[in-house]
């Protein structure tokens, strides 16, 4: 049972690595471009102009409210006939083009990712004493110095759990790419199940996978919130 | 085709699928909930070397893709076929909706489980003295004090987790089930008339809305007694120096 997941010719353990490489890459992606999408909405949902206002909300809660999977397949099959009529409006003889699944999983995640980010960080900044924003004007900062000096410094501390579940759920919602022929951990899996004949074995070992990358995270989630508490008193 | 025709065409298709998606919901998350009371209750009472085993679980049912757990079960069990046959548990587990509501309850379990956890912890220490002093046997104040208060704490946080569930249901339409997500996967697949997703978006919204409205009603209920005492105090000031 066990040779089956060896590496080499006879195994499939470096497909599978293989597979897991595409996932973390996938979900490292999908990181920072959901957190920037975060900051901006979070910035709408938190702006003087109602009607910024409620594009932000309005976007966290389409967002939330829908199932990741149906987000995905939107944005790969709706992009997809988007990017082909255009083709043919330029050239009607041209092949529609390719839309890569992993662009299209980076953008679908990092879509969602971006919406709970947005709460996270909108509840980050609540968090934040308002006396210290008063401080700041007192003694003459400007809005970008007291954002720059006293709120995003902070924020990161208070934004720091949040965020941190929400990658891990970034890295689970990963396996979802699969449905889109994308080779991740999750596809490769299936790979080797069609060959083998074992899945039992083969979606333990991708849950086995998974659950040490969840449990990866958290460790060090833990010490880079220790990290970013280490000025505060304890009470 | 314009939208409306498309979505005049797929309406019945689109309610059965609802329909199933409503199914899968509301049964795991009640089976979940179910187990997940005798669970919590070991997680706050039971020492820690018995907890292990449930700590495990907990953290592999939270530390792992729904949909590897899904095909963990669905497509797992093909491989103990035979004993399964011999079992008579066969024809469970070659049904791809059964797989989907063992692979929810299974993930469910394990957050209502903690969520549950939370809230008993929360609940004052002084109710439970209160009612043993009054001569409540543990599992009298247990079912009138400590769940009803519990459940009082835990209700916005359940009802986020069966929001999350809902949701994680449209997977099952990857293995084949006709819910909501299976029949405009269908549909799409036939057509390719890009405006049956956004119907099926606008359909879990709304699903979500109404869940959203008829949970905070109940919380609302759970809670009446709390609102008359908290009406006439001032808003807290968030300022505490």
């Amino acid at each position: 049972m066990f040779e089956a997941l060896s590496f080499g010719d006879a195994g499939w353990g470096d497909e599978l690595l293989y597979g897991l490489a595409v996932t973390i890459r996938l979900a490292l992606t999908a990181l920072p471009v959901g957190l920037a999408i975060g900051f901006v909405v979070a910035g709408l949902s938190m702006a003087r102009s109602p009607l910024l206002r409620m594009l932000g909300v309005g976007y966290t809660t389409l967002m939330r409210g829908l199932p990741e999977i149906l987000t995905l397949f939107v944005v790969y099959n709706g992009v997809g006939l988007l990017l082909g009529r255009i083709a043919l409006w330029y050239d009607p003889a041209a092949a529609p083009p390719a839309f890569s699944p992993f662009v299209a999983g980076v953008v679908a995640l990092s879509l969602v990712f971006g919406a709970f980010a947005a709460e996270v960080l909108r509840g980050a900044f609540a968090a934040l004493d308002r006396g210290q924003v008063e401080a700041g004007q007192s003694v003459g900062m400007t809005r970008g110095m007291i954002f720059r000096r006293i709120q995003v410094p902070q924020v990161w501390r208070f934004a720091l759990p949040g965020l941190g579940n929400l990658w891990i759920n970034l890295l689970k919602d990963t396996s979802l790419v699969s449905v889109i022929a994308l080779d991740d951990l999750m596809r490769m899996t299936k790979v080797a199940v069609g060959v083998t004949k074992q899945p039992f074995t083969f979606y333990l070992a991708a849950c086995l996978i998974y659950w040490a990358l969840c449990v990866l995270s958290e460790l060090v989630l833990a010490r880079l919130e220790a990290r970013a508490n280490r000025g505060v008193r304890r009470v | 085709m314009h939208p409306i025709d498309t979505l005049q065409a797929a309406w019945p298709a689109l309610m059965d699928g609802l329909w199933i998606t409503l199914q899968l919901t509301v049964f795991s998350s009640v089976l979940a909930a179910a187990l997940a009371v005798p669970l919590a209750l070991v997680r706050v009472h039971a020492p820690a070397a018995a907890q292990a085993p449930l700590r495990l679980y907990i953290s592999f049912a939270r530390g792992t893709p729904i949909l590897a757990q899904l095909f963990l079960i669905f497509y797992g069990s093909g491989q103990f076929r035979p004993l399964l046959t011999e079992w008579g548990l066969w024809s469970f587990f070659r049904d791809p909706s059964n797989c989907a509501l063992l692979a929810f309850v299974f993930n469910s379990t394990a957050y209502q489980t903690e969520i549950l956890r939370g809230g008993i912890q929360g609940v004052p220490p002084g109710e439970i003295e209160a009612a043993r002093a009054i001569g409540m046997s543990r599992v009298t104040a247990l079912r009138r004090v400590v769940l009803p208060h519990a459940y009082r704490i835990a209700w916005p946080a359940i009802g986020n987790e069966i929001i999350l569930l809902m949701k994680a249901s449209a997977l099952a339409s990857i293995v084949t089930v006709f819910d909501l997500m299976g029949q405009t996967r269908r549909i799409f697949s036939r057509s390719f008339d890009f405006s049956i997703y956004l119907w099926a978006a606008l359909l879990y919204l709304a699903i979500t809305a109404v869940f959203v409205v008829l949970w905070r009603l109940v919380e609302r209920r759970l809670s009446r007694h709390l609102a008359a005492r908290q009406a006439p105090l001032p808003a807290a000031n968030p300022r505490t120096t």
